[in-house]
């Protein structure tokens, strides 16, 4: 153990690898200072493990109905956090719903930001009328309601969990084109850009090789903050029929089907509302967290 | 014949409708294996020279010749093989994110050379850093280290021509000697012709032949070294420049070169 932590912690890496495994090293000690980054990292892998094994963690079938056990109060024996209005266990539902929240997260996340990225650096390293057109389009993104405009876009796709997903997507990536924008103007005129245009680079190889990195932190950062508003999104689009079909077990749907009987039978909301709320809690403690890890300005010290 | 030769070189920057005038009518001429150095304070054109002859501010009139033949617009990969610069700030001319191996291999990735290995060790023997260092990145380094790596950097492709922007200006005085000194060598070594740019006759002195002292964009004097070193000069502002800095250039002579 300890022979590794020298080995990672060596000033002077004889590999490639070794100084990347350092370096991340490095970004682990501190992000491991950071308790609430810590807290949001825990409940980040909580998703994750729960996901990958929901069906040896479940109770029960998400899909099974038993209409003689419907509605049952959290507490009952076998069914703790109670039953729906088609008497199918709400537990079992949130935790195979786990799978299909991360499964949008997951389709979101690499493609939004590579798409915003991918604008945001053309445009501020060209400059000119390359960036005045491609920022003038993410005008145009932006000026709509995110939602409204994902509406308006599964509408005509129909819905279904690969059309919400593009339509999130869709509308998700003019901020981070926008981040990006702003680092590669700040980046693009330094002298290490100067240098490496004087070696002979061409321009695709000193985006994707010299401004791209500088601009990933923010990126990553951004995305990870903007995770609980895909979260809420899907959720927003499950909840108004336009997103995962029923009777998939999607937590925006659960929410969307316990509305009726809010009153009465508080629970078939609430329990899949406090699974998006500690979720997307866990991304924004952990979006903090990774601010203070990677933003360029500290870790350059 | 003259390797580098500037006629009449003009530079002008246009911004919002102004129009300002950075270099005027200037020219000079410098041999293969001379070191040319352009004196004069911040804001007389002088670094806009160089960036006027890598292709990085916008040359307005006259004409840049290097080896006889003018300069390609845009300067092209068979230029980066000739001429090759080093920046005055070591702290913001290296990628933060790259480590020293990948900033010293980029230039031979680009132009397909073959055994970067060996010549990414061997650059950074060259200039004096032990081969330990290759993977480490620019913010474990001191200012001068980085400035070595940015030297080493600038002779991968193995350039006639180095341009130095005031190579030692952020560095404090005894790392600014040993990179002088450095510089002078690998001079020698690789038979390398410099146009070298400071604020600081000391600097100069240590290290160029000849010399241009520049005042707002214009030719002022043009004299050798040995004119600098009898204080043998023409104009009332280069013996001002020269007054300023004189003190430090006996201390410089006193001195043993090692």
């Amino acid at each position: 153990m300890t022979t590794l932590r020298a080995w990672l912690s060596d000033p002077n890496p004889a590999s490639r690898r070794q100084a990347r495994l350092g370096q991340a090293w490095l970004a682990w000690q501190r992000i491991r200072r950071n308790r609430l980054a810590m807290a949001g990292l825990v409940i980040v892998g909580l998703l994750l493990l729960v996901a990958a094994f929901a069906p040896l963690i479940a109770p029960h079938d998400p899909l099974t109905q038993d209409l003689s056990r419907r509605l049952l109060p959290p507490g009952t024996p076998g069914n703790l956090l109670g039953t729906d209005d088609f008497g199918r266990d709400i537990l079992s539902r949130i935790i195979f719903g786990a799978r299909i929240t991360l499964y949008i997260i997951a389709l979101v996340a690499v493609t939004a930001p590579v798409l915003g990225l991918l604008i945001g650096t053309v445009a501020g390293y060209f400059g000119g009328w390359v960036d005045a057109t491609l920022m003038r389009l993410t005008d145009l993104f932006l000026a709509f309601p995110r939602l409204i405009l994902a509406l308006a876009l599964v509408a005509v796709l129909g819905p279904g969990i690969e059309n919400a997903v593009l339509a999130i997507a869709l509308t998700a990536w003019p901020p981070y084109a926008r981040v990006a924008r702003a680092e590669t103007l700040t980046v693009r005129s330094s002298d290490y850009i100067a240098a490496i245009r004087l070696q002979g680079a061409s321009s695709p190889r000193i985006i994707a090789g010299h401004v791209v990195p500088m601009c990933l932190p923010s990126v990553i950062i951004r995305v990870t903050l903007d995770m609980a508003g895909v979260i809420l999104i899907a959720a927003g689009l499950g909840f108004l029929g336009l997103g995962v079909l029923p009777p998939t077990p999607e937590w925006g749907l659960m929410i969307s089907s316990g509305r009726k009987f809010l009153f009465e039978q508080w629970w078939v909301a609430t329990m899949p509302g406090l699974a998006i709320f500690i979720v997307s809690l866990g991304f924004n403690l952990l979006g903090d967290g990774l601010r203070d890890v990677l933003d360029p300005r500290s870790a350059s010290r | 014949m003259a390797l580098i030769e500037i006629d009449d070189l003009t530079v002008t920057f246009r911004s919002k409708g102004r129009e300002v005038r950075a270099v005027e009518g200037v020219s000079l001429s410098v041999e293969p294996r001379e070191s040319y150095g352009l004196v004069g304070e911040s804001g007389s054109g002088k670094s806009t020279i160089l960036r006027a002859i890598c292709g990085m501010a916008p040359v307005t009139g006259g004409s840049i010749r290097i080896g006889g033949k003018p300069v390609p617009v845009p300067r092209g990969r068979a230029f980066s093989t000739e001429v090759q610069m080093v920046f005055q700030d070591p702290y913001a001319s290296l990628h933060p994110r790259h480590t020293i191996d990948r900033t010293l291999s980029e230039p031979l990735a680009i132009h397909g050379v073959p055994g970067r290995d060996a010549r990414v060790v061997q650059a950074l023997t060259d200039v004096g850093l032990p081969p330990a260092f290759r993977f480490r990145y620019p913010h474990q380094l001191s200012g001068g280290q980085r400035q070595r790596v940015a030297i080493a950097r600038a002779l991968m492709l193995r350039p006639k021509i180095l341009l130095l922007d005031e190579p030692t200006s952020a560095l404090d005085a005894s790392v600014q000697a040993e990179v002088l000194n450095l510089l002078n060598r690998l001079r020698e070594e690789q038979g390398l012709t410099f146009l070298m740019v400071s604020h600081d006759l000391a600097v100069i002195d240590h290290m160029c032949d000849r010399i241009m002292v520049l005042q707002h964009g214009r030719t002022v004097e043009e004299m050798t070294r040995d004119d600098l070193a009898s204080a043998r000069m023409t104009t009332a502002y280069a013996r001002s420049l020269f007054d300023a800095s004189a003190d430090r250039m006996l201390d410089a002579s006193t001195e043993p070169t090692p």
